[in-house]
């Protein structure tokens, strides 16, 4: 049985072809350490990274390569600016629908004296750019949250926020690790300072591979999480302070972000509206064919427009984790069950701690394959009926 | 070429990121030029350097000029 792959919201799979050659290519034909020798092929390493800095910069509308940072995913970029920018006595604003990895890091500076507000979301998981002006406190030095929520798909409407976030002066930060690639996005128009990526979901790149959007001024005030070699200013003790090499010590995964340039190039020729198009229509697909099952209860917006190709359900009657062993064993669907770290989300939606099941569609998803899904769901549905 | 190294210039930069922001701008304004490991007797702000011939000082700096960070020019 053809294997039905809907968790891209936990990691995009299948890869393009083209990412999988392109790390091939490297190990094969590069190999070398970027920019830390002279010779051709230090070189040519160094060129691989510049190359995917570009692309990155310029799908989530950054003129300037300079700009993007290389992590090893979101949540190290997200512990960089918490960690980095934040000190006690700050006030920060972030909101119920966080994953833990914007969480975690928050509760536990918590503990060294920062202060946290987390706004309420509704039970469908949208948030109200009002609420987020009424939280705001003489010392809110940061408003920190996700572009689209990844249990539920609901698309935050952060532009206001950004407004919001820019006429008080108060540094704002998107979690994007649902969305860059997927949703157009842009941090110049939209008044981002630092948008957090992951390289390994929308993006089509390899897993260990994710990054930062950091506005020109914002750099300067954030500390680094590491320090360390960067091959350049070998003379010095001290850690560069310019961009990117303030943010990136040590050996890079050079062959991770080779696999990241193909998987973004892949992206950018497709394009990020046409991807958003195609996602929303699968989407459509997928909610109209299942809301009419008796016992099936969908959370979050209905408008497919609304959402990021993401999609939680409960079935009455079954356990989230006993659906999705279902899904994968009779059916060859790939589906995750549970929290999906994210419980704070969860509780938005009244859905802790028991969980949902969460299909999450890519680019590679076809009408057929969820076709199958729908008929799959609504046997089980007669399953839990029969009981 | 005559094989004296002193007839090059060279282009210095804080890091390789900025040397390959550089190379793109150079191949765009079609300025030729190499990269080479930066000479020991220059100060070294990174591992490597653009180096190219005197009579293309002025291309090189029209093409960099505003665009990348920072940036200095030396005789060899």
């Amino acid at each position: 049985m053809q294997i039905i792959y809907f968790d891209n919201a936990a990691t995009s799979w299948p890869k393009p072809k083209a990412m999988i050659k392109s790390m091939a290519d490297f190990n094969a034909n590069v190999g070398a350490n970027p920019g830390r020798s002279g010779h051709r092929l230090s070189v040519e390493a160094a060129r691989i990274i510049f190359n995917t800095r570009e692309i990155i910069a310029s799908l989530l509308g950054s003129g300037d390569p300079l700009s993007i940072v290389f992590t090893r995913n979101a949540t190290e970029s997200i512990n960089t600016a918490v960690r980095g920018l934040l000190q006690s006595g700050d006030h920060v604003i972030t909101s119920g629908m966080e994953h833990n990895s914007v969480m975690r890091p928050l509760r536990a500076m918590e503990k060294q004296g920062i202060e946290l507000s987390v706004v309420e979301c509704s039970a469908a998981g949208s948030l109200s750019p009002d609420d987020v002006a009424f939280a705001i406190k003489k010392n809110t030095r940061m408003i920190i949250m996700t572009h689209a929520s990844n249990v539920t798909g609901a698309i935050m409407p952060i532009s206001d926020i950004a407004r919001i976030a820019y006429d008080k002066g108060i540094i704002f930060c998107v979690d994007a690790a649902q969305t860059a690639g997927s949703v157009p996005i842009n941090v110049i128009k939209n008044n981002i300072d630092i948008l957090f990526f992951t390289g390994h979901k929308s993006l089509y790149g390899p897993q260990g591979t994710g990054g930062f959007y950091i506005r020109k001024g914002v750099d300067t005030m954030m500390e680094p999480l590491e320090r360390g070699g960067t091959g350049s200013r070998s003379e010095f003790e001290e850690h560069p302070d310019f961009m990117p090499d303030r943010f990136e010590s040590g050996t890079p995964n050079t062959i991770g972000i080779a696999g990241l340039c193909a998987g973004a190039t892949f992206v950018s020729a497709m394009g990020v509206d046409a991807i958003r198009k195609k996602e929303i229509a699968l989407t459509e697909l997928f909610l109209d064919g299942i809301q009419q099952f008796k016992g099936v209860k969908i959370y979050g917006n209905m408008d497919p427009a609304k959402r990021t190709a993401v999609v939680s359900f409960t079935i009455d009657g079954q356990s989230p984790s006993d659906i999705s062993l279902k899904l994968d064993e009779k059916y060859t669907i790939m589906s995750r069950p549970g929290l999906h770290c994210a419980p704070s989300a969860h509780r938005t939606i009244g859905t802790f701690p028991e969980g949902t099941v969460r299909f999450s569609f890519g680019v590679f998803t076809t009408e057929l394959e969820i076709n199958i899904a729908i008929k799959a769901i609504e046997t089980i549905c007669r399953e839990s009926t029969n009981k | 070429m005559s094989g004296t190294s002193s007839r090059y210039f060279i282009a210095l930069f804080d890091s390789v990121s900025h040397v390959l922001q550089s190379e793109k701008l150079l191949k765009k304004a079609g300025v030729s030029h190499k990269i080479v490991p930066v000479p020991r007797e220059i100060s070294s702000e990174c591992g490597v350097c653009i180096r190219f011939l005197p009579e293309h000082r002025d291309d090189v700096e029209n093409a960099l000029a505003g665009k990348v960070d920072k940036f200095e020019i030396r005789q060899l």
